[in-house]
């Protein structure tokens, strides 16, 4: 599945959960207690945008809890483990710029009033976390002799997950960043990793779920 | 030796926090944040202080630029205010309907 300036919005709603996710586990272990808060909102943002996309599509409780890997659509990117701090946030820069793009065009293609209502608030919400990760990348790229290392590893580890976001709107967004933060962008020709749409996932997203899902699948039904 | 805030190796310099929750208002001190540089700390006080609608309008402040006054003076610069009750405004009627005052 590729990206468009259409998308599908399981694999919107997906992604935005599944990163969620991966950002609340760092809750506590963040390198300052206000980034530990930052990348809490971040996470409590993008689980009401996947919620509320969710609700449109079924049940969200069945939705997030009750469904396999291979029926999860998300970008390929979102479900990689954290790794350090350095690729936490290059990850979140990469997929925020992407969502740069979709929320706009669920607001002016969607024709159902709640998808819209979501995307409308999500574009607000989107730039923010953009902005917080783009400094960041700016930030540690442009930093010190470790800080770039770092940055760089990362750079080179996410650069074949990008298929599902790779536009030439998204390198655009993306390219003068990276150039700012000292960084060399790799070849957009590059090979690249990519969802298949049919529900194939790296083996990473099976552990994730087993995490976010086993309360759900213990206590199917429960309330608080 | 300790060193002064902001000059350690090991910890970011402090910043104050000052937040506007609407026009009209003053800006009113809120707490403190660690942040790198200006832009960071702006963004730190948002994600932890602006979490409820606190705010539309953010300043930080480097907390080495302020000037406090020593509390050993706070005799010879506070008490002597104490017994000049004619300077508070309670010898004339606030109409109703007039707020922040």
């Amino acid at each position: 599945m590729s990206a468009t300036s259409d998308p599908d919005l399981l694999t919107v709603a997906d992604s935005c959960l599944v990163l969620s996710h991966r950002l609340s586990e760092w809750m506590s272990n963040a390198p300052t207690m206000e980034e530990d808060i930052a990348l809490g909102n971040i996470a409590l943002d993008l689980l009401g945008q996947a919620r509320g996309l969710l609700q449109v599509l079924g049940d969200e409780d069945e939705l997030a809890y009750l469904r396999g890997p291979q029926e999860f659509r998300n970008a390929l990117m979102c479900e990689l483990p954290n790794g350090d701090f350095a690729l936490t946030l290059l990850r979140l820069f990469f997929v925020s710029a992407w969502l740069e793009s979709v929320w706009p065009a669920l607001v002016t293609s969607s024709s159902a009033p709640d998808v819209r209502g979501v995307a409308e608030k999500a574009i607000k919400e989107n730039a923010y976390h953009l902005r917080h990760a783009s400094t960041w990348v700016i930030r540690l790229g442009d930093g010190t002799d470790e800080s770039h290392r770092r940055m760089t590893e990362a750079l080179d580890a996410l650069w074949p997950y990008r298929g599902d976001f790779a536009t030439s709107g998204w390198y655009d967004r993306i390219e003068p960043v990276l150039a700012t933060a000292t960084l060399t962008t790799p070849d957009r020709d590059a090979w690249t990793q990519r969802s298949s749409g049919d529900g194939w996932h790296t083996e990473h997203l099976g552990y994730l779920l087993a995490e976010m899902q086993s309360l759900a699948r213990a206590h199917p039904g429960a309330k608080w | 030796m300790p060193q002064p805030e902001g000059e350690r190796r090991d910890s970011w310099p402090l910043w104050e926090v000052f937040l506007r929750s609407r026009n009209g208002l003053h800006h009113q001190h809120v707490g403190s944040v660690h942040a790198v540089d200006a832009e960071m700390a702006i963004e730190n006080a948002r994600d932890v202080y602006t979490r409820r609608g606190e705010a539309i309008s953010i300043w930080v402040v480097p907390s080495a630029s302020i000037i406090a006054s020593d509390p050993a003076d706070k005799d010879e610069l506070f008490e002597p205010a104490l017994s000049k009750v004619y300077r508070h405004p309670t010898f004339y009627e606030v109409p109703d309907g007039v707020s922040n005052i």
